[in-house]
């Protein structure tokens, strides 16, 4: 099935029979197609036990651990078609995962995000204040995971304002120019949530300047795992950001550089949603069987997007619990979750020894 | 004298793309270095404050090339002539 016809859909209206329908077909239809065009991805498969015409549901696609992608240059495309190649905001010495894009995979990355967020924001493009630097998008050729997310989201915003200079100080005077010029429409702001809260919550609060944002809805993604050691959760996240700046409408968003465009936005009902394009199954630790619903897992995340490389099925280091399926109180079709953290490390290699010895 | 359309439409792709006007033909987004996503978007808010407009983001994907974005523009009502 081509992915122009699943994008036809709205993004989570959508139900469970039918969405399973989809995902079954395009996704199957991926792996027999990444089998035939990338030979480390057929090495991996053969080696889960993945034999071809096998399984009967979503369930039974083979997931590729997501530290394969930092160890491996896995690609479905010859290496001259690559346009652009993204990379994961590892911390120093780490190893980053690289993931290779072609123009049609790239394309279909951004009108999914188009989707998937004008849920939120509406069509209209509005000013959009970057939660950032501008020198995090200076390299053009080699997008970190951070500048990738501000160059996806870009295209929401009209008027564009970096918030902070390349030493992360916050403009102040700029951004309440920005507010004054626009007063009274909808503002758009985007950051990771690390960013958002140090450099520019405890930076408002430290310095007492206070800038109206009671029009913005803030868009903010990347995890929690570094505002773990300052205790923040979420309410409070967004308790505290009100405060501040008036700001009323925040959705915290899950996603990664390995299935980019595929997002999966938190609602008013803080509940994390997996849209039509994409999917999530919690898996237990043990066996990797599927959790039950309200059951910790780790997150396993499906996207129909990826042809360029393989990585339509991935089993991430996130930590998880499923919510509900099509019922959530905001009315939105679909899955509905929430990340609870990174597995252990232990457990971490555990599950990857795991894969590399069968 | 006053900016025809076209003059203000290759203009804004001669600064923001940093090309020559013989360039323009056949000019595709992500066919040079210069028309990336940065430098799309930065073409973008030009053509939308030279033409007093405010696009779509749909329409904003699908600007895509040198000619096929004059028929983009005219969905807006703007006539490149």
């Amino acid at each position: 099935m081509d992915y122009a016809q699943i994008l036809e859909r709205e993004p989570y209206k959508v139900g469970k029979e039918e969405k399973e329908r989809l995902l079954y077909e395009r996704l199957s239809w991926l792996t027999q197609y990444h089998r035939e065009h990338c030979a480390d991805y057929k090495k991996i498969t053969d080696g889960l036990g993945y034999r071809e015409g096998m399984g009967t549901s979503s369930l039974d696609i083979p997931m590729m651990p997501v530290r394969i992608f930092k160890e491996r240059e896995l690609l479905s495309i010859p290496r001259d078609r690559v346009f652009k190649t993204m990379t994961s905001s590892g911390t120093t010495g780490q190893q980053v995962s690289k993931i290779y894009l072609d123009e049609e995979t790239s394309r279909n990355q951004q009108l999914t995000l188009a989707r998937i967020v004008s849920e939120f924001t509406g069509q209209s493009r509005m000013p959009m204040i970057i939660l950032d630097c501008p020198s995090v998008i200076r390299n053009r050729a080699m997008f970190s995971a951070r500048g990738a997310g501000i160059l996806g989201f870009s295209m929401f915003g009209s008027k564009r304002i970096y918030a902070m200079d390349d030493d992360m100080h916050l403009n102040v005077e700029e951004l309440r120019a920005f507010l004054e010029k626009y007063q009274g429409r909808p503002i758009l702001l985007f950051g990771f949530t690390y960013v958002v809260w140090k450099y520019f919550y405890q930076e408002l609060r430290r310095s007492r300047e206070r800038l109206d944002l009671s029009e913005g809805i803030l868009i903010h993604g990347g995890g929690w795992k570094k505002l773990q050691g300052e205790a923040v959760s979420r309410e409070e996240f967004k308790e505290r950001l009100k405060e501040a700046c008036g700001i009323q409408r925040v959705h915290d968003y899950y996603g990664m550089v390995e299935q980019t465009g595929c997002i999966y936005m938190e609602c008013e009902c803080g509940h994390l949603h997996a849209s039509t394009y994409s999917d999530v199954i919690m898996r237990r630790m043990g066996d990797f069987s599927p959790c039950e619903a309200g059951e910790k897992g780790v997150i396993q995340v499906l996207s129909m997007i990826p042809t360029s490389y393989p990585g339509h099925s991935i089993l991430t280091e996130d930590e998880g619990i499923l919510l509900g399926e099509d019922d959530c109180p905001c009315g939105r079709k679909g899955k509905y979750f929430e990340v609870t953290g990174r597995i252990r490390n232990a457990e971490v290699r555990g599950c990857s020894d795991t894969y590399e010895q069968k | 004298m006053a900016m025809t359309n076209l003059e203000k439409y290759d203009k804004a792709f001669m600064v923001n793309l940093k090309v020559k006007k013989e360039e323009l033909p056949g000019l595709k987004y992500q066919g040079i270095a210069s028309w990336d996503s940065v430098g799309h978007m930065d073409l973008i808010s030009d053509l939308e404050e030279a033409f007093g407009i405010m696009m779509e983001t749909v329409d904003v994907m699908d600007f895509n090339t040198y000619e096929h974005g004059k028929e983009v523009l005219a969905k807006y009502d703007v006539k490149i002539e």
